[in-house]
């Protein structure tokens, strides 16, 4: 529930598997738990599975509300 | 590292300590639950307690799916692992955690025992695939996020016809253990364990989507902010639970919008509902019986479930009495209540999961926090 | 001295595809053959050749610094080395961190019977090779086989000896507050290297071993500043541990920063992919040196400027403290304990 990590799929393998890259370590993991995962999409890695998709722009978003003067992301949409 | 360095920047952080300064309000009282373990091991790993106010306090929860496991459990998977034909396979964190008479899975291993450590429910899969005259048994423990990946890997040894493969399933359910707080005589007398908000955990999240909490928020009447596990992400969600305190608000937020949505993952919640279903009951370290708060196998994959594949008994086993792991998991007590802390009870010799999980609260407390409370430890 | 009449044996040992055998233990001509066949090529030095079962060495003047350690590193090969590399790197920089140079190392190898000759061939050279760099000579060893099953395929003992420089006092109880603290280089290499290949981890990774002779590095440190209070190699337990065990022996606190901790971006990747904490990963070429704070900058130089201490840093301070707390100031603004290791660092998945 805790050890997941974003890192950018360098490419698609056999069998619903992806090599993962994280600052040059590189490992291979899991899609089953996903649709539609291209090269270069980041996805948050857990025990060897991607569980979801990193989406870029929200991440962008939440940063620049850190940095900002407000930083209310306000109710879910 | 992209998407993880960014979010432990030390300049945001002061400013973001700042603004809650600023927005906290005297007074008021702001006592927040982070759920999950992983939520305590980052505070304590950035020391983001430093940036906080007096007036915040975080109280550790139940979300260590180590901590919360009982000791009968962890017994079962000794008693599998003793069988000479057995390969089990688990996840590093179990390996250290004490069972009954103080055996755990490393001593086990030391002691002739057959126990591989996995990264990956994968990995014990293809130790299935590799021996195939030997039964390989998978212990499985975990919240949801961890769930999916031994859904998958029980329908692909079904769908590959494995006969040597099974899982021990300790899945645990994330829901039911924050009604569970809520709903404790501690937390209904008035004054006691007040709980003003929960930051609500990420990962879990991705799988099971926001909406997942919010009968808590309304039912309850808490607010609770989903959040990342960066250092940033807990700093900003902790002014998100302190707004919303501050304005009479229970909602569910979502702080972790890169990667956690309403309606979640349904891929992976379809595959854990064709092969899981909710047991009616399951003990909780800490926490006693607790209902619909765990998962079993499904009958159509009954020949994977390593309960009805050997002869398993589970028989509860309680904690030391003097271990006050039960109250630190439910919030009711800090580490340092604990008579046993930083004294009997230190990670060489764990007197309950909470010290020997690296994401349990006393082990956090004693790997980084120990030497702010001097003076705690020296009056006792 | 002449060399010994070379025996013969009949059938040359199969260095290709045999494997070691217990008669190979035994003392008896079976074991003179391996060394004659596979030893010696590659070690053969004065004292080997003489095949006495000790060696007879004239030792310059002045305390001598010994010191012995046991390999039992797996696997046997690693990117960057391999277990006759790092036995030899390994007790040279034990014996260098009294300031010692180091002069003279025995071997000593126990070997599980069915361990196949070209590995034990290629460690042994592994060995001579890096003894080689190092200058220092292999002067006695021994050899011993197990049954199948009681040896981890092979483990090596080295036990190593130099002299210490008469104005050298360097020593884990010399530490001071207002001392400051410096790491001679990037942190957690050989660990995460050695992890890669761990089955049920794998993960592929250009991170190499930084297993490497460091008496040269502590040679121009000590003629830099002679009075250095201490240096110890962070191995296993990493940085954490060697810090604790220094603030121990002293009787005080340190405080570090974990802004100036040199950790490579591949190493602080794989450990974020298994959830290590690379301040307890283990290092085979880097050392921790405590020196008076009006010392630091002019030591800093002189690591940097050795090719084995490029990414030298200047991590901290030792401070009064009765509880010896070790405690490092993050780089997100906050503190936290560094403490001991508790049992072995496991890989976590929460």
């Amino acid at each position: 529930m805790c050890l997941a990590i974003p890192a950018r799929v360098d490419a698609l393998l056999d069998g619903d598997r992806a090599l993962i890259d994280l600052d040059g370590v590189q490992k291979e993991i899991s899609l089953a738990l996903l649709d539609g995962v291209g090269v270069g999409d980041y996805v948050v890695v857990h025990v060897g599975y991607a569980l979801g998709r990193l989406d870029p722009e929200e991440a962008a978003h939440t940063l620049e509300l850190l940095r900002g003067v407000s930083a209310v992301a306000g109710p879910t949409p | 590292m992209k998407y993880i360095d960014e979010f432990r920047d030390g300049k945001t952080a002061s400013r973001l300590a700042r603004r809650i300064r600023e927005a906290v309000q005297p007074g008021q009282r702001y006592h927040l639950m982070e759920f999950c373990g992983g939520h305590t091991h980052a505070i304590y790993r950035y020391g983001v307690q430093d940036l906080l106010p007096d007036e915040v306090r975080m109280i550790h929860g139940p979300g260590c799916p180590v901590c919360v496991l009982p000791i009968g459990r962890l017994d079962m998977a000794l008693a599998l692992a003793a069988r000479p034909d057995v390969i089990l396979c688990s996840y590093g964190d179990m390996l250290r955690v004490p069972g009954s008479g103080g055996k755990s899975l490393l001593k086990a291993r030391g002691q002739g025992s057959d126990i591989r450590m996995v990264y990956s429910a994968a990995d014990a899969l293809e130790l299935a695939r590799q021996q195939p005259d030997r039964e390989v048994v998978f212990f499985a423990i975990g919240f949801e996020t961890t769930t999916p990946p031994t859904a998958v890997a029980i329908r692909t040894a079904f769908a590959e016809g494995l006969a040597n493969f099974s899982v021990l399933c300790n899945h645990v359910l994330t829901p039911a253990a924050v009604v569970n707080i809520l709903d404790s005589p501690e937390a209904r007398e008035v004054g006691n364990v007040p709980i003003d908000g929960f930051l609500g955990p990420a990962h879990v999240s991705i799988v099971i989507g926001t909406e997942a909490y919010e009968r808590f928020a309304q039912g309850y009447h808490k607010p609770v902010v989903i959040s990342g596990f960066e250092p940033l992400d807990v700093m900003q969600s902790i002014l998100m639970l302190v707004e919303q305190i501050n304005d009479g608000r229970a909602e569910v937020e979502n702080q972790y919008i890169r990667a956690v949505t309403r309606r979640g993952n349904v891929k992976a919640q379809q595959i854990v509902a064709e092969v899981f279903e909710t047991r009616s009951e399951f003990e909780w370290r800490g926490l006693g019986v607790v209902p619909d708060s765990a998962l079993q196998i499904r009958e159509k994959f009954a020949a994977f479930d390593a309960e009805r594949r050997f002869p398993l008994l589970y028989v509860s086993v309680a904690d030391n009495r003097a271990c006050a792991c039960g109250s630190i998991l439910r919030g009711v007590a800090e580490p340092t209540d604990c008579k046993l802390f930083a004294r009997t009870c230190t990670p060489e010799s764990p007197m309950g999961s909470c010290m020997v999980s690296s994401e349990g609260a006393c082990a956090a407390y004693y790997q980084y926090g120990r030497f702010r409370n001097l003076a705690t430890l020296a009056k006792a | 001295m002449s060399a010994p009449a070379r025996r013969s044996f009949g059938h040359p040992i199969d260095l290709k595809r045999g494997v070691v055998e217990l008669a190979h233990g035994s003392g008896g001509r079976a074991m003179a053959q391996l060394i004659e066949e596979l030893f010696s090529p590659a070690l053969s030095n004065a004292w080997l050749d003489q095949g006495n079962d000790q060696a007879c060495i004239d030792l310059p003047s002045g305390r001598v610094a010994v010191s012995t350690d046991s390999f039992v590193v797996s696997p046997l090969f690693f990117p960057g080395g391999d277990i006759g590399s790092l036995a030899v790197h390994g007790t040279v920089n034990d014996v260098a961190m009294s300031g010692a140079r180091p002069l003279h190392l025995t071997a000593g190898f126990i070997i599980e019977a069915g361990f196949p000759l070209c590995d034990l061939k290629r460690i042994v050279e592994s060995m001579a090779r890096a003894a080689g760099a190092a200058a220092v000579t292999i002067v006695t060893g021994d050899t011993k086989v197990v049954e199948r099953g009681q040896a981890d395929g092979l483990f090596i003992n080295t036990t190593g000896l130099g002299i210490i420089p008469a104005n050298v006092t360097l020593s884990g109880d010399r530490a001071r507050p207002g001392d400051r603290i410096l790491v001679s280089g990037t942190l957690g290499d050989h660990g995460v290297a050695v992890m890669s290949l761990r089955g049920g981890l794998a993960f592929h990774t250009s991170i190499q071993s930084d297993s490497a002779p460091l008496h040269d590095l502590v040679r121009v440190m000590v003629e830099a500043v002679p009075g250095l209070r201490c240096l110890r190699d962070p191995t296993r337990g990493g940085l954490a541990t060697t810090l604790n065990e220094i603030a121990r022996q002293s009787g005080v606190g340190m405080c570090i920063r974990e802004t100036e901790l040199p950790i490579a971006a591949e190493v602080a990747a794989a450990c974020e992919l298994l959830g290590l904490d690379p301040l307890y990963v283990a290092n085979e070429g880097k050392l921790v040196a405590i020196c008076a704070a009006e010392d630091a900058a002019r030591l800093l130089g002189v690591m940097r400027a050795h090719p084995l201490g490029r990414r030298a840093a200047l991590i901290g301070e030792v401070e009064d403290d009765a509880h010896h707390f070790v405690r490092m100031q993050t780089a997100f603004g906050g503190n936290r304990v560094v403490d001991w290791l508790s049992g072995e660092q496991l890989p976590r998945i929460c």
